[in-house]
């Protein structure tokens, strides 16, 4: 126990729980803390220039090294600011700690200056928040919440401390061990449960692995133990948005993402499947299309640390309540201990690889060097010039976001950041400033809509000031595309307020901000252009000019089944019902 | 197009919480944010360092929904134990108080009287022209006691809500 100011107990736990790095942005109600961080040279302070990208800088950082990403804000604006990243990361389940400071303790409840209630705005999208009303209780708390953002089903802890409570002196007192009374999640699977699972996966005659991001939050021993289940069950393997790398894109069991813009065969296999095995996914909306067409003839095995993520919208057969990857090992023991060999399933990849013949992903394009690019070859282009080089994904949220995922290869967890949950435009570009800082010499490449990029695009500066070799990689048709292909779909393409209208020049903009911008606007520039970004030391902005009406196939439209995917335009009808219409 | 809604049936859960501020609007904007129905609310601290809370809510819902409303209640980190008195079927107790007036001279006044009589109700208050009475026992005795006492001048009631606790020796 030591005598210290509040501020100083901040910094000191965060030096205690092995923080290397900050996020954040000064203000009045901070100051203090920002003063004691001046003073510790270990905790490096990423100044960034809106406190939005501060969460999502945290949140590409936690995602790409598996810890705790950390934010430092003022009070009212600078909390408020954070809100859309805290939430960002309570639905993609992203360890954050984020410390927002509050008015003195007297003046809370006045309308002060920069006052906002930000315990009360945070309540609903954080996992837990605290308001720090005494110095004293700083340590454990700092410790507590580390805990409950990195255990269980990881999420964001806000905590608010008062000016006051920052200047105060108080004991520093270091928990011994983080025994919460009451948040105790179970993380070791009931034995009985993965007995019946061995049992049925061993029974099934289609079995299917649907698996999400828990496996990638359950960390790399999780993936590994996946690619062994599967090797030894020989069953077919599709993953949602979030769960992309868990599986490796080449493996010959990989079938692709699946749900509304995933492939022909994901989704034609899980509805056909007999058995769902559901591991770290949450049967969210746009991977099950309608419900009641959903997978109708399987059983299910839900893998999940959440036990409200079970049966909340798809109910299951079995549930397995705790960590992915120990569950995986827990079926791999018992299938061994029980000698199964894996049944024939050959009749069952005969069908799989029936659906797979559509080649669901393939797109047309002319192949003249002045031909346009199509936004799917581009990204095909990027993955082919960056294998072997082990680089980091993040997007933008769009049309753009669903090509990266459909065409760009991941062959191990923690290479691909992007906001699935809440579909955060304005995410990527500050996410892929998190993943660089934390691998200062991995390739960290932003793959981005020109309208997306625009929403966080004042991180140049971030970038610039840190010498970051970030790469922005911008497909540019100029328009919200995924909002167009939606009128397309939906509204008899009445393009109400999608385009983007008077874009930057966007290699101008780099030149301003000294990086290097590079264009290119045809097919014959494509290749040669990816190669000059990635040879070019220090930041790249690519603004690669894309066919401008392509929109992105095969999908699932609102209020429809696995089994009606769309393929290609001409499948487009142009209107919906209603009921189709309210969905989202 | 119109909106349709699923009818459910009645629950009562019992929920221990840490005795914290926020934890209350904690739990009620879990039920607003998730469109769950609360139909009573009750809570207070119930150990002698006023370490915890116990809030009795009264929700409707269809079976999943219940489910689920227990999940999400549960995952909450001030939460400590959630109970659905239900599950126990009608081996639970409940009881809820109300503060009834009745203002009125003459028929009406020794009407409502005989009446609370009848219902066990206390008079609590009273004045030449009008009667409080207390009242305990389950909702559904409450609502036809103020169902009859409209007939006899009521103007005022104030009801606790429902708490709530299993039979048996057992403890939550």
């Amino acid at each position: 126990m030591t005598e210290m100011s509040g501020a100083d107990m901040v910094v000191q736990a965060l030096v205690d729980l092995g923080v290397d790095t900050v996020f954040g942005y000064p203000g009045g109600a901070v100051l203090p803390i920002y003063d004691a961080l001046y003073k510790h040279p270990t905790i490096k302070h990423i100044l960034v220039r809106h406190e939005q990208a501060a969460t999502h800088a945290a949140e590409g950082y936690a995602r790409s090294t598996g810890k705790p990403g950390v934010v430092l804000v003022t009070s009212g604006p600078g909390a408020t600011n954070a809100v859309t990243g805290i939430t960002d990361a309570l639905l993609d389940s992203i360890p954050m700690v984020v410390l927002t400071g509050q008015v003195s303790t007297a003046l809370i409840g006045t309308d002060a200056f920069q006052e906002c209630d930000t315990v009360g705005i945070t309540r609903h999208c954080t996992k837990h928040n605290y308001l720090v009303m005494d110095p004293d209780r700083l340590g454990p708390i700092m410790h507590e919440a580390f805990h409950i953002a990195t255990h269980g089903r990881p999420g964001p802890v806000v905590i608010d401390i008062p000016k006051n409570v920052q200047v105060a002196t108080g004991q520093y007192v270091i928990p011994e061990k983080i025994a919460h009374k009451s948040y105790r999640p179970q993380v070791e699977p009931d034995a009985d449960a993965i007995a019946a699972a061995v049992a049925m996966i061993a029974a099934a005659e289609r079995p299917i692995f649907y698996t999400g991001g828990g496996v990638i939050n359950a960390g790399p021993d999780a993936s590994a133990a996946l690619r062994q289940l599967v090797a030894l069950t020989g069953a077919p393997v599709t993953s949602t948005l979030m769960g992309l790398g868990a599986f490796p894109s080449d493996d010959e069991k990989w079938l692709g993402m699946l749900g509304m813009h995933g492939t022909y065969e994901a989704n034609m296999a899980m509805n056909r499947a007999d058995l769902i095995i559901a591991v770290g996914a949450r049967f969210d909306d746009r991977v099950t299309g309608r419900l009641d067409a959903f997978s109708p003839d399987s059983k299910k095995i839900h893998i999940d640390i959440d036990r409200s993520s079970i049966n909340k919208i798809v109910p299951v057969d079995l549930a397995i309540v705790g960590d992915a990857g120990r569950a995986l090992d827990a079926i791999i023991a018992g299938w061994q201990a029980a000698g199964h060999n894996g049944r024939d399933l050959g009749e069952w990849w005969r069908r799989v690889d029936g659906w797979r013949a559509t080649r669901c992903l393939d797109f047309p394009e002319k192949k003249e060097p002045d031909a346009d690019i199509m936004p799917q070859r581009a990204v095909k282009a990027l993955f082919d010039a960056t294998r072997g080089l082990d680089p980091i994904i993040t997007t933008e949220v769009g049309q753009h976001q669903m090509w990266a995922a459909q065409h760009f290869g991941f062959s191990a967890p923690g290479r691909w950041l992007t906001s699935g949950g809440l579909g955060t435009m304005g995410y990527g570009f500050p996410a892929s400033v998190g993943a660089q800082i934390a691998h200062p010499d991995r390739l960290v490449i932003c793959i981005a809509g020109e309208a997306s990029l625009q929403m966080n695009i004042q991180e140049m500066g971030t970038v610039s000031q840190y010498r970051l070799p970030v790469k922005i990689f911008i497909l540019n048709n100029e328009w919200m595309g995924m909002v167009r292909q939606w009128q397309e779909l939906t509204y008899e393409s009445r393009y109400s307020n999608s385009y983007s209208d008077s874009l930057p020049d966007f290699v101008k903009l780099a030149d301003a901000y000294g990086w290097t911008g590079l264009r290119i606007d045809n097919l014959g520039q494509l290749e040669d252009g990816i190669k000059r970004m990635i040879e070019t030391p220090g930041p790249v902005i690519v603004d690669c000019r894309v066919a401008q009406l392509a929109n992105c196939f095969p999908m699932i439209p609102s209020g429809a089944a696995h089994t009606e995917m769309l393929l290609q335009p001409s499948d487009v009808t142009g209107t919906m019902d209603d009921e189709a219409k309210a969905l989202v | 197009m119109k909106i349709k809604t699923e009818a459910g049936e009645r629950h009562v859960l019992a929920i221990t919480v840490d005795n914290e501020a926020g934890v209350l609007a904690k739990i009620t904007g879990l039920f607003t944010a998730r469109g769950y129905n609360i139909e009573s609310l009750t809570v207070a601290d119930i150990t002698a360092d006023h370490a915890l809370s116990r809030i009795t809510i009264v929700t409707s819902g269809p079976p999943p929904i219940i489910d689920q409303i227990i999940a999400q209640l549960d995952r909450l980190v001030p939460v400590h134990k959630v109970i659905d008195l239900n599950d126990a079927g009608e081996a639970h107790v409940e009881r809820e108080i109300a503060l009834v007036k009745v203002a009125g001279t003459g028929d009406k006044r020794i009407e409502a009287l005989r009446m609370a009589d009848v219902f066990r109700a206390k008079v609590v208050d009273t004045t030449l022209t009008s009667f409080i009475f207390e009242i305990t026992g389950t909702s559904d005795k409450v609502d036809r006691f103020i169902a009859l006492m409209r007939e006899c001048g009521l103007v005022e009631v104030g009801r606790t809500g429902v708490v709530a606790i299993a039979r048996g020796s057992e403890a939550l």
